[in-house]
């Protein structure tokens, strides 16, 4: 029986780009700090052993481009959900041919494309929370209504709310779904804020998984047919506190998966990957 | 998304232009007439609004006289047989045509003069639907907006100038179509939801237009058959407003797959894919918000959701709605106040006009009450309530749900004919397909001035009366940007002429005017402690499928010294209100004080307690704000007998099976034993054992001899006199942590609904006569063994119940009450008490009382619910329906928490006249 809607966190192919050396020095950051090149391409090839290896995905390799230091963080030029790809217009200006090479790729996979050509608008995937049921999507820097619209337009099967975004980067800078219906939150004020307004629009009931730190409660769910609940997370070296948090989930298969690097150029966990489910119902 | 829906009739420009001519003042013998408020304030219209038609229709006789007008309204109730007319005068027949959810018209007659109800219920007789109250008829007014046809008003009064064209739509989507209790009101469902995905009304995307499509494919043509079907049977089909070759490759490939499946099926399939459509059963109205931006609000199921361009921008879920009202073209909303907040906001929106404002009004206080309430709201009495006397007066869900399980014809064979509208590539009412929101909805602003030509007189007494209103109104809601008090008063009689209602501007709809007035006090306290157990559709921290999964596992027992780490959202936070998006298009009105408005409103509802309630309605509360709605009996009522049910808390699926159960006569979840088992000190005890519930009964009664003759005759009702009785459900939280014990408890409650269900069936069969009724203890006995006979070490609860003795039953409450609390309170908290909470609601016939404790016990919140049901009355009441009502709506509505105690306690005063036994 076809249905829609079915299988949150069921993925088949993952897509990833490499880091290209200008990563270190050309690209975007909200903070000053020194990127050791080689620990950020170590951290991120382990990334991607897991999900090709471990994990059993299909993973598809972009080349990195030295032009588009940013462009590892994939995530913010798609948004896949089912078998439509929404090709986005990320908000920084440096990274708009970011989407050329992902949107072959997405094509090649035989996902419905749908671009964002309206030049008023503007989303990264960053800002966008898919929950299974409904899409948030954060106003923030890089993201703003238009581009919201145009989203909403792209998936019309879900309600798609809009939730400022405070202080941080993206809206998944402070938060991820962490499972079918559990929202992992970070603790801080602007995060506990976020889902406040994200519990108030919505018509679902949601879990909440509070972590002590933000950039921790960036997490990737998965549910896969032979590994069961997935949850790729942040390291103990990085963030103990919430590390504790995430170890007391029993029935998931952990990993930690260590981002000291690319999160200094305020890259998280979902940032590097675009995840599809090729499988999907119809 | 609804109102816009299903076919139409043609645009009538000329009626318009007749109308002017015809809308000249008339002047109103009877409205000038000493007569109660209300039949004046019906007359004024209806005088105007028959006399147009008139012209036009082809088959009629003579004109309505007034006097006619105001018979046909006394004889309120029915309107089929014919109500003594005076004189000879003919029976005026109209020809209706209603065009159906296939796209078919049906034509039927009328008498002229009848109500809204006769025509659904022909059309509903015609399609063979018992389910109806999800559906309703809509007609076109003059400015060509989709109107609901108001069941309780004369036909003509709201077809006014019209041809009489109708259509039938679904009014209310239920949330879970599965609930539907037959196949043939699903059907009706897909039809009207094929139409709102084919006119653009239900957005969907490529992918759910396929899997929706195939659905109806095999539901209207069966199993693909290559031979019969050929290979472009599809494309008469509509599937979507822009239906390419590609979707319909696409329905083909799915539809192969579909080999076997019934049309039932392929429906149910339909309706589970749609009913997540996020505009599902979503209403859109045109609105600005209050900086001029175009907005649409969009009235559903759950509350009022806020709509820019597409985006959600808003969403005001109905417990968070304490008022709703229009004034002008202005619709307002007033928000309750948030957790540190002290007065409640009021939003307000604009609307292209005051017709569309009001329609928008009507609809939200037809929505909340269909789906929050118990049962519908009395409506209010003139001279105590302000405002609009319009209340839906339909079934709520609950009630039809409870209604619908009553259902026991056999399936009713339906044809599913090829439905007429799909293969046409227009959308019914004529507008070219599109799938832009725009066009949904077409309140034209230009619309508005039309209203101007509408001229009325009005008498004095009704400018006595708005004026009186207006003062109060002033008095009670100072909003900031209230009209002036002239152009108030000006709307409101271009509106008497459209409708019934006296006044429209500034009415309250909802929640803060029935409850009464112990509710009204209590509300805002206990606000944040309803948010978090008594809600119950999506906000209830109850224990998701999510902790269960975790405490069940058993490498998680063990700890205990671990914070929770996974919380259940509550949906609906107090403080949320100084919190909103910044981003957010509603902009609250400067905050009101309301405190004015309290004391008029409990003047009010305690008033309107204190008297019968009118029409054997009793005033319904909110489930929201946690009030036991008691429906009054009326034993010649068919509806009302299926709805014994004393008490409701809440919507939910799984206390409306138990309560349809109980309804029956089958369900009988308490279980009696002899006294023999366990005598403690008095006459005779019984042992209630329901799960991990301990029941005592004390039989007190001085008249009768053995528990199994007291017993017959409790449940035979015997004794025929006047009862009161208090049912008490002690509940408490289990803290929902990681901690060891508590999970465990939390799963052996949930693991109960199975000997449960067992007791429930094991009742069905004995009837409840005198003679049998040993037999009966002797089953209650063998099912008492066996539920004894399950591990049960958790906490008890002891009641003791069944008393009868002469007294006087007012007296016997408050007796009951407090020796009832004496008995309970032998485990106490030794935490700290953060609030404690009482509520009482009190209707003629049951009084409830909840008792709401939060203690905090070594870092631990508990919070313990007591409540207490009193039920008065002179009818025969059901003790044990009403015990097992009680527990499992308690059980229901706390899933998260555990029932600890039950007291049941009851009193009869034997008349002299009755010794029984």
């Amino acid at each position: 029986m076809a249905g829609l809607m079915a299988g949150f966190g069921c993925y088949t192919h993952a897509i990833v780009r490499g880091i290209p050396t200008s990563l270190a020095k050309e690209s975007l950051r909200t903070c000053q700090a020194e990127v050791d090149l080689s620990k950020a391409q170590r951290e991120h090839d382990a990334y991607v052993h897991i999900l090709r290896t471990t994990l059993g995905l299909e993973v598809v390799e972009l080349p990195a481009e030295e032009t588009l230091p940013d462009c590892v963080f994939v995530e913010d030029a798609a948004v896949v959900c089912g078998d439509t790809a929404l090709i986005t217009r990320p908000g920084a200006e440096s990274r708009r041919r970011e989407t050329e090479a992902m949107k072959g790729a997405l094509k090649d996979l035989n996902l419905n494309i749908v671009e964002m050509t309206d030049e008023n608008a503007t989303l990264d995937g960053g800002d966008v929370l898919f929950t299974g049921r409904e899409f948030f999507v954060g106003l923030s820097k890089r993201t703003n209504q238009r581009g919201a619209e145009i989203l909403a337009d792209a998936f019309k099967d879900y309600a798609v709310s809009t939730v400022p975004v405070m202080e941080k980067l993206h809206l998944k800078s402070l938060c991820s779904m962490g499972g079918p219906g559990l929202i992992v939150i970070g603790s801080s004020e602007p995060a506990q804020k976020t889902l406040k307004i994200m519990q108030q629009m919505s018509d679902h009931r949601y879990d909440k998984l509070t972590v002590p730190d933000d950039l921790a409660a960036n997490c990737i769910y998965m549910n896969l047919p032979d590994k069961g609940q997935v949850l790729l997370h942040c390291t103990a070296e990085e963030y103990p506190e919430s590390v504790k948090v995430f170890d007391k989930l029993n029935d998931y298969k952990l990993f930690p998966v260590s981002n000291s690097e690319k999160v200094k150029v305020d890259g998280a966990l979902t940032c590097c990957s675009v995840l599809i489910n090729k499988k999907s119902g119809n | 998304m609804t109102t816009e829906s299903g076919a139409d009739s043609e645009a009538k420009q000329q009626q318009q232009q007749q109308e002017e001519s015809v809308a000249a003042p008339k002047e109103n013998p009877k409205a000038a007439e000493p007569a109660s408020p209300q039949n004046q304030l019906e007359q004024l219209p209806a005088a105007v609004g028959h006399s147009t038609p008139a012209r036009k229709e082809q088959i009629l006789c003579h004109q309505d006289t007034p006097e006619e007008d105001q018979e046909s309204r006394q004889s309120s109730t029915s309107r089929l047989s014919r109500s003594p007319l005076k004189g000879m005068k003919k029976v005026k027949i109209m020809q209706c045509k209603v065009t159906l959810l296939d796209g078919s018209d049906y034509t039927l007659t009328v008498e002229k003069r009848v109500k809204g109800q006769v025509l659904f219920d022909k059309v509903c007789d015609h399609l063979n639907l018992l389910e109806k109250d999800y559906f309703g008829i809509t007609y076109r007014d003059v400015e060509q907006q989709k109107n609901w046809l108001d069941p309780t008003k004369d036909l003509k009064k709201q077809i006014r100038t019209g041809p009489w064209n109708f259509a039938f739509n679904v009014k209310f989507y239920p949330p879970d179509p599965s609930q539907l209790t037959e196949d043939i009101t699903r059907y009706y469902l897909c039809l009207q939801l094929r139409d709102d995905v084919v006119s653009g009304r239900l957005p969907c995307s490529f992918a759910t237009h396929t899997v929706l499509g195939s659905y109806t494919v095999q539901s209207e043509l069966g199993d693909y058959d290559p031979e019969e079907l050929g290979s472009d049977y599809i494309s008469e089909l509509r599937f979507a407003p822009n239906q390419t070759k590609e979707l319909e490759e696409k329905v083909m490939e799915l539809h192969k797959t579909y080999k076997g499946m019934t049309p039932a099926e392929a429906e149910m399939h339909f309706l589970e894919n749609a009913k997540k459509l996020s505009m599902y059963g979503v209403d859109l109205h045109h609105a600005k918000d209050s900086e001029g931006v175009e907005i649409m609000l969009g009235v559903c199921a759950s509350g009022l959701l806020i709509y820019r361009d597409r985006l959600r921008i808003n969403r005001f879920a109905w417990p968070k709605i304490l008022k709703i009202s229009y004034k002008r073209n202005n619709f307002y909303i007033k928000i309750r106040p948030g957790e540190f907040e002290q007065f409640e906001s009021t939003i307000g929106f604009k609307l292209p006009n005051h017709r569309a404002a009001k329609r928008l009004w009507k609809v939200c206080v037809e929505h909340h009450t269909f789906f929050r309430l118990v049962s519908p709201e009395a409506p209010p009495k003139k001279f105590l309530t302000l405002g609009s006397k319009f209340r839906y007066s339909g079934r709520t869900q609950a009630q039809t749900r409870r209604a619908s399980s009553q259902i026991i014809r056999p399936a009713p064979f339906f044809e599913r004919s090829a439905s007429k509208r799909y293969n046409m590539s227009q959308s019914l009412d004529g507008a070219p397909i599109t799938e832009n929101h725009e066009t949904l909805m077409r309140d034209s602003d230009s619309a508005a001035n039309a209203r101007g030509d509408i001229i009325t007189t009005v008498t004095t007494e009704k400018k006595a009366e708005e004026e009186k209103a207006e003062r109060e109104d002033a008095r009670a809601d100072t909003t900031a940007d209230a009209g002036t008090p002239t152009a108030v008063r000006q709307e409101a009689k271009t509106d008497s002429e459209q409708t019934d209602f006296a006044f429209d501007g500034d009415i309250t709809a909802t929640e803060d005017t029935e409850p009464p007035a112990e509710m009204v006090k209590h509300q805002t306290n206990i606000s944040e402690l309803k948010r978090s157990f008594l809600e119950t559709d999506a906000s209830v921290p109850g224990l998701t499928e999510w902790e269960r999964r975790l405490s069940s596992s058993p490498a998680r027992s063990p700890r205990s010294d671990e914070p929770p780490m996974i919380e259940p959202l509550e949906e609906e936070q107090q403080d949320e209100e100084d919190e909103k998006p910044a981003g957010d298009e509603t902009k609250a009105e400067p905050k009101v004080t309301e405190a004015a408005e309290y004391l008029l409103k409990c003047t009010a509802d305690s008033s309107l307690a204190d008297g019968a309630p009118p029409q054997g309605i009793s005033p319904s509360a909110t489930m929201d704000d946690d009030v036991f709605a008691a429906e009054e009996k009326t034993p010649d009522s068919h509806d009302q007998l299926s709805e014994k049910s004393v008490d409701r808390l809440s919507p939910g699926s799984v206390r409306e099976e138990v309560s349809q159960a109980i309804t029956d006569k089958r369900g009988m979840l308490i279980i009696l034993k002899e006294a023999e088992v366990e005598a403690e000190g008095k006459d005779d005890v019984g042992k209630l054992l329901l799960s991990k519930m301990e029941a005592l009964v004390e039989e007190a009664s001085p008249v009768k001899g053995s528990p199994k003759k007291a017993m017959a005759s409790w449940v035979s009702e015997v004794a025929r006199a006047e009862e009161s009785e208090v049912f008490r459900v002690l509940t408490e939280e289990m803290p929902k942590t990681f901690e060891q014990s508590k999970p465990d408890v939390a799963q052996i409650t949930l693991s109960e609904a199975a000997p449960l269900a067992v007791s429930t069936l094991g009742w069905i069969s004995p009837s409840v006569t005198p003679e049998k009724a040993s037999a009966d203890v002797e089953q209650k006995k063998l099912l008492a063994t066996e539920m004894e006979a399950a591990p049960e070490d958790h906490t008890r609860a002891d009641a003791v119940c069944a008393k009868e003795m002469p007294v006087v039953h007012t007296e016997t409450k408050t007796i009951t009450y407090e020796s009832a609390e004496n008995d309970m309170n032998g485990d106490t908290d030794h935490g700290v008490l953060l609030s404690a909470q009482t509520i009482t609601s009190e209707t003629t016939s049951t009084t409830t009382t909840t008792h709401i404790t939060k203690t905090v016990k070594g870092g631990i919140s508990e919070t313990r619910i007591e409540k207490r049901i009193v039920i008065t009355g002179d009818s025969e009441i059901d003790h044990d329906e009403a015990l097992a009502q009680a527990i499992k709506e308690a059980k229901e509505q706390h899933p998260d928490m555990s029932v600890t105690k039950v007291v049941v306690h009851k009193e009869t005063e034997i008349t002299p006249e009755e010794g029984e036994d």
